[in-house]
């Protein structure tokens, strides 16, 4: 075990006073934290107060064109000449003409601006004008606007999952994220980590230190070791950029004065929002204009923030730590076994295949399959097995998964991953004292059996 | 007493047998050459002794007991592929290896800086062994070999790749391990420096052992009683006591390699040389390890 340990130390150590990993793991939650705050910085910076002057010939809009926090009208009296040299001399965004008009044919409004005047703010200007004219024409009809709000629907469905455990609230978009979010993470680590691994032992073995290593300790205990401090590699860089990301978010978002970043669920809110079937082109305007829409709003970010304290976070990490720690050992064992099979990187093609289409099948059926339906056969069965298992399952478990089926398919990884072990750790012996062969996969099946 | 005795190893691979029935002894305390061309199963032995792979059949005893993992940190073992991290400090690199030998860390430190000390290199300490030259990373390997002090210390063709100057010096070196009583298994396929260090070799070909002993019984057993005598005057041998097997002549001196037949002695073959010629040079031929070496060789290929 001593032995183990240092070649676990020796492998961490190295890997993470690399000036490539210092610099990815600075970098990446800067560049998160940019990609973050810079859309909210940008908007802010165009977020100045704009004045509009409004020559109101008709009188139809007189007092009711209400100022905005970041829009103010100022009403102007005269003729359009006079009016367009008074706003030749301000720095006002633009000037409203409204000529003599009725309420049945609004026509005719045009804006001057010195510059050009952006669809936003056309669009905005529309949307205000169409509403008071709508307000107007409800009045003249004897209609009351707020009366109509009153009556409109807005449905928003709550599924409940009617289990053996009772009730339980269920949002299926929620879970979905909390699901695929863990996969992803799965996923990523063992293609970035597993690669490492075999890079790894391609290096000992082109170098030639492995036969002086496995003159000191066990061919087994070299792989294994290695296996494990790349694994405790990816746990620091992971945890590093978690902390880090938020160190960089809060800081920048402090310095520059912005909102904290989207949150995930305040970006699922506005996705929801929209997915109401509300008219895109006058939401900005309307969400911000409407206090009814706010409520809306708010009530939605209230669903997700109930969804997700629904969810049970304590398995989903639970689990999250085991597939996790399972797919890596199971995939990380068979990088290894690659590295050793082969005498450079070129040759590793052939056998990355067979290692790379389970975790993109799995990857691919995740989103398309098992997402639907969580529960169905094609799900079951890719959760129990094991090279499919660390990603699948981790799709399912926040949907709710029976304790027989979970336990079952982590017996199964267990067992999974001490098979490639096995067989890893049988190619692996033989490979690293091979230089010069090429090696196919009838070659590798007889190494399974060689007596070393 | 013998360090290490290797009683009928055989060891096949899938389609060829790298060695078969393989038994001798090692003495302690002796530089042993362990010879044949190559892909004799010189390294497959070693292998075997290190513990890197087993034997399919044959035991091994180390200072009298069965092998086992624990002798490892024991043995020092330099391959003929030499090797080492890349990346790594030298001093990080000589630490970790001892330090998987089952060294301590300051057992270790201190030990290293006494050889780079010996060796004059502490300022490589910080260096990575990429930026070493060759033979200066061979210089950093041979202390990772020795570093443990261990009683065994197998060295695969230790001069390729190494100027006659450092070549020297490991010789030096292991000339002095050797008196400090370790036991040196010394593999090689050339024959120069066998003859200067070894004390005992064993001759392996085509998975066979052919010959072993020590270095003096072989080369006795392999002299012809033959001696080359070069003189003055005109050499005819009548003799039935002596075969020429090779005479020049050149302005009246005389050179001639004469094989003893009937029990004769040198001093008979002299007396009968002294009637007839003036001798100046009279000398026994010794075969050399590498003709012995050689001869068995070929012999041996052809049997097979």
């Amino acid at each position: 075990m001593h032995k183990i340990w240092l070649i676990i130390k020796r492998e961490y150590l190295t890997r993470v006073r690399k000036k490539s990993f210092i610099i990815m793991t600075l970098l990446t939650p800067l560049l998160l934290a940019a990609f973050m705050i810079l859309p909210g910085l940008l908007i802010s910076m165009s977020d100045e107060t704009e004045t509009v002057m409004v020559l109101d010939e008709s009188g139809l809009f007189e007092g009711k064109l209400e100022n905005k926090k970041d829009l103010k009208f100022v009403p102007l009296a005269g003729t359009l000449e006079d009016a367009k040299t008074i706003y030749q001399e301000t720095d006002n965004t633009a000037l409203l003409y409204i000529p003599e008009m009725t309420l049945d044919n609004p026509q005719g409004f045009t804006v001057y601006g010195k510059k050009n005047i952006s669809i936003q703010t056309q669009v905005r200007l529309e949307n205000i004008l169409e509403g008071e004219i709508e307000n107007q024409r409800y009045l003249a009809s004897g209609l009351d606007r707020e009366m109509l709000k009153k009556i409109k629907a807005n449905v928003n469905l709550t599924a409940i999952n009617l289990s053996d455990q009772g009730e339980k609230d269920n949002n299926a978009i929620i879970t979905s994220v909390a699901g695929v979010a863990g996969a992803v993470i799965i996923y990523f680590f063992i293609f970035l980590y597993g690669v490492q691994i075999m890079r790894g032992v391609i290096e000992e073995k082109t170098s030639r230190i492995v036969e002086v290593v496995i003159s000191s300790v066990k061919p087994f205990q070299l792989m294994m070791g290695k296996i494990m401090g790349i694994a405790a590699v990816g746990l620091t860089q992971f945890l590093l950029w978690i902390i880090l990301s938020f160190i960089a978010v809060t800081g920048v978002s402090a310095a520059f004065g912005v909102d904290a970043a989207p949150s995930p669920a305040a970006q699922y809110a506005a996705g929801q929002v929209a997915a109401q079937g509300e008219d895109l082109e006058t939401e900005d305007a309307a969400a911000v204009d409407n206090p009814q829409e706010q409520d809306e709003f708010a009530s939605t970010l209230n669903d997700v923030k109930q969804s997700f304290s629904n969810l049970p976070i304590a398995l989903i990490f639970g689990c999250f730590i085991f597939y996790f720690l399972g797919g890596y050992l199971l995939y990380g064992s068979l990088f290894g076994a690659i590295g050793a099979a082969v005498d450079n990187e070129t040759d590793t093609q052939q056998f990355m295949m067979p290692i790379t289409i389970p975790l993109v099948i799995s990857f691919i059926m995740s989103y398309s399959i098992v997402l639907k339906n969580p529960d169905g056969p094609v799900a079951f069965w890719m959760s129990m097995i094991p090279i499919t298992s660390p990603i699948v399952m981790m799709v399912r478990v926040p949907f709710g998964v029976p304790a027989w089926e979970l336990l079952l398919s982590m017996g199964l990884l267990v067992a999974g991953f001490i098979f490639t072990t096995w067989i890893a750790s049988r190619i692996y012996r033989v490979g690293i004292l091979m230089y010069g062969k090429k090696i196919n996969y009838k070659e590798l099946s007889k190494w399974l059996f060689y007596r070393v | 007493m013998s360090i290490l005795k290797i009683d009928g190893v055989t060891k096949t691979y899938a389609n060829h047998t790298a060695l078969d029935n393989v038994s001798f002894e090692i003495p302690e305390g002796c530089i042993f050459g362990l010879l044949g061309p190559n892909g004799a199963g010189k390294t497959s032995l070693i292998r075997i002794i290190t513990q890197i792979t087993g034997a399919d059949s044959g035991k091994i005893y180390f200072k009298g007991e069965r092998l086992k993992p624990d002798h490892i940190k024991d043995m020092g073992y330099l391959p003929e592929e030499r090797g080492l991290y890349k990346k790594m400090k030298v001093g990080e690199q000589l630490l970790y290896l001892a330090q998987l030998k089952g060294l301590s860390k300051q057992e270790a430190t201190s030990r290293i800086k006494t050889w780079v000390d010996r060796f004059e290199i502490r300022e490589w300490l910080g260096k990575h062994i990429e930026d070493l030259s060759k033979g200066m990373q061979q210089k950093v390997q041979f202390i990772a070999t020795v570093l443990h002090e261990p009683s065994l210390i197998i060295l695969d063709e230790p001069f390729s790749g190494f100027d006659p100057i450092n070549a020297n010096l490991i010789k030096d070196e292991i000339l002095r391990l050797r008196e400090r009583g370790a036991t040196i298994i010394f593999s090689t396929h050339r024959m120069e420096s066998v003859e200067e260090l070894c004390d005992n070799i064993a001759l392996i070909n085509h998975a066979q052992k052919v010959l072993d002993g020590p270095v003096k019984e072989i080369k006795d057993a392999y002299k012809t009683d033959t001696y080359q005598v070069i003189g003055n005057g005109q050499l005819m041998v009548t003799s039935p006591d002596f075969e020429v097997l090779e005479q020049h002549s050149n302005h009246g001196i005389f050179r001639a390699n004469i094989r003893l037949l009937n029990n004769t002695s040198p001093n008979d073959l002299l007396r009968y040389l002294i009637q007839r010629v003036e001798v100046h040079s009279f000398v026994e031929l010794v075969p050399s390890i590498n003709e012995i070496f050689i001869r068995k060789v070929k012999e041996t290929t052809q049997h097979a």
